[in-house]
């Protein structure tokens, strides 16, 4: 059984690795969006340092949206998730894994360039660690909860758009508790209460969503 | 009775605007939602009746056909189609 | 129960239960929501800090209440669907959606009615308000994701799982953006938000409540009706129905 998920895992950071353009899109998007908003409000650094956070939150749930309509689709278009659901490996664990590879490769990324954003955004130095501890306990979340929807719009053609309107709203817990920890670095105060919240969310989207994003699956796939 | 005229009433101490719009539209708003409700029944009722009538007519054309086709069979095949895709 | 409730699942006899239960419903919804709104506009007394524009309670809280309720029910539809694997579940489901999204709608409209004489605007981001017009998305995405679908089966497993997943985060929602609000507001605006209620507002108040739950369910009884019409409409016993209606 895990030689089969050790087989999927590494199919898929093939996948993506052949797909390295592809995989770009969402990074560029990232960048440029925040890019807008000093152009959009004007370079004053206090009132960047005080959108800041918010804008790289918004910005990471949006481009994260982008790429996560590519976590199922080949995959349904070419046949294979049916050999998936088929095998004797259940359809939940293989579906975390997934999950997993998908986070690595497509949102890690965006993990990466959050010092620059950081920059652009003169974000200070705890604020920065605040950051990119809410981004890094928050974004598993986002792939978890978002792959249920992917799963759920897997058979429709135009499933973008509506992908954005079923999971925005479920994102938004996410957000507000992710700037508030931010908020509070920048304030100097302790900020491990909003970080406890967003972590126990993650464990209960580890807990339950494998299952959902299974039985999406398998309603997709009638 | 908290309102000495009618006018008071409507005037509601000087919100009147505000009470009598958002009652307004909230009385409005059920109300499109039971009426659209009455309504789809009907319309759902009308589309069973029109498929039935359809049926009864395919019925009546079809016999009327074959016994058409004993007589004249040229007539038969063209009228009876014809007819069905008219209406 | 379970043997009573059973048949039920059929939609013939869940068809027939509406004709029966309908009528009740349309008299009693019609004789208390008359009856709370007119007890509420006319002979409740006004607050004495906000005059008579606290009238607008009387639909307001209702609406808001029977708003998370309606969801509420959806998801446990949803769910005795997903689970029981009973048809007739996403059907109610789907009948209720709509209903939700209209007394969301509502809630809405009367909060920002409410907020214009009281807070000077007519949209303030206050705990209620916001968590509410989260819970319009909500609907919204239920519905749109049912109505994406071409196969209505699939459409209300899709969407039933939509549901669930949503009223898991109407708590965490709920929480958040009331946490959120009192860390970016003070304490100005919540002076409103729970008026001191004295008895004789309560009662038009809890009437209130009742007739536009009652509303509620006439409505949704007819409209579960017609879903049930629409999805089987080329079986023999909606066409002997039809044929019979027609008859008399």
């Amino acid at each position: 059984m895990s030689m089969a998920l050790k087989a999927v895992f590494e199919r898929d950071l093939a996948l993506a690795y052949r797909q390295r353009s592809e995989l770009m899109q969402p990074m560029m998007f990232f960048i440029l969006v925040i890019s807008l908003f000093p152009l959009g409000i004007g370079p004053n650094p206090e009132t960047l340092q005080k959108v800041g956070p918010g804008v790289i939150w918004v910005a990471a749930i949006l481009s994260s949206l982008l790429g996560m309509e590519r976590l199922f689709k080949d995959d349904y278009n070419d046949g294979s998730l049916e050999q998936i659901m088929l095998s004797a490996t259940p359809l939940p664990l293989v579906v975390l894994v997934k999950v997993l590879a998908h986070w690595l490769t497509s949102i890690v990324p965006l993990l990466l360039l959050s010092p620059l954003l950081a920059l652009f955004l003169n974000l200070t130095e705890p604020m920065y660690w605040a950051l990119l501890s809410t981004l890094l306990l928050g974004t598993p979340l986002l792939s978890l909860v978002g792959a249920i929807a992917v799963g759920l719009t897997l058979g429709l053609n135009r499933g973008g758009v509506l992908l954005a309107l079923l999971l925005l709203p479920v994102f938004i817990p996410l957000l507000i508790f992710a700037t508030a920890a931010v908020e509070a670095a920048s304030l100097q105060l302790p900020y491990s209460a909003q970080l406890a919240i967003i972590g126990a969310m993650l464990l209960i989207s580890l807990a339950l969503a494998p299952f959902a994003i299974a039985y999406a699956l398998r309603v997709s796939q009638n | 009775m908290q309102f000495e005229s009618f006018s008071a009433f409507v005037d509601m101490g000087g919100y009147g605007f505000y009470v009598w719009l958002s009652f307004g539209v909230s009385l409005l708003a059920l109300g499109i939602l039971a009426f659209e409700a009455v309504r789809q029944k009907k319309v759902l009722f009308n589309a069973v009746e029109k498929e039935q009538a359809r049926k009864v007519r395919i019925k009546a054309s079809k016999t009327s056909a074959t016994s058409q086709v004993k007589s004249s069979y040229s007539e038969a095949q063209a009228s009876p189609r014809n007819e069905e895709m008219k209406q | 129960m379970w043997k009573w409730l059973h048949p039920y699942a059929k939609t013939q006899n869940a068809y027939q239960l509406c004709e029966r239960l309908l009528p009740w419903f349309v008299v009693s919804a019609f004789i208390s929501f008359t009856l709370g709104m007119v007890w509420g506009l006319l002979f409740a007394p006004s607050d004495y800090q906000q005059g008579d524009s606290f009238r607008i309670i009387y639909i307001h809280v209702p609406s808001a209440i029977l708003s998370m309720g309606a969801y509420s029910a959806m998801a446990i539809s949803a769910f005795i669907g997903l689970v029981w694997q009973v048809r007739t579940a996403f059907m109610a489901m789907i009948a209720l959606a709509p209903i939700g999204a209209v007394v969301t709608f509502i809630a809405l409209f009367t909060g920002a009615a409410w907020g214009k004489p009281m807070w000077g605007t007519w949209w303030v981001w206050d705990a209620r308000l916001t968590s509410e017009l989260i819970l319009l998305f909500l609907y919204l995405g239920v519905i749109s994701l049912y109505a994406s679908f071409e196969d209505k089966q699939q459409a209300g497993k899709a969407a039933g799982v939509m549901a669930i997943v949503g009223v898991v985060n109407l708590p965490i929602i709920h929480f958040s953006v009331e946490w959120w609000n009192t860390l970016h507001q003070g304490a100005s605006i919540t002076k409103f938000d729970k008026p001191s209620v004295a008895p004789d507002m309560l009662w038009p108040l809890l009437i209130s409540i009742l007739g536009l739950a009652l509303v509620m369910a006439a409505i949704f009884i007819r409209r579960l009706q017609n879903e049930i019409l629409r999805r089987e409409i080329h079986r023999p016993w909606v066409q002997a129905l039809v044929a019979e209606a027609k008859g008399k």
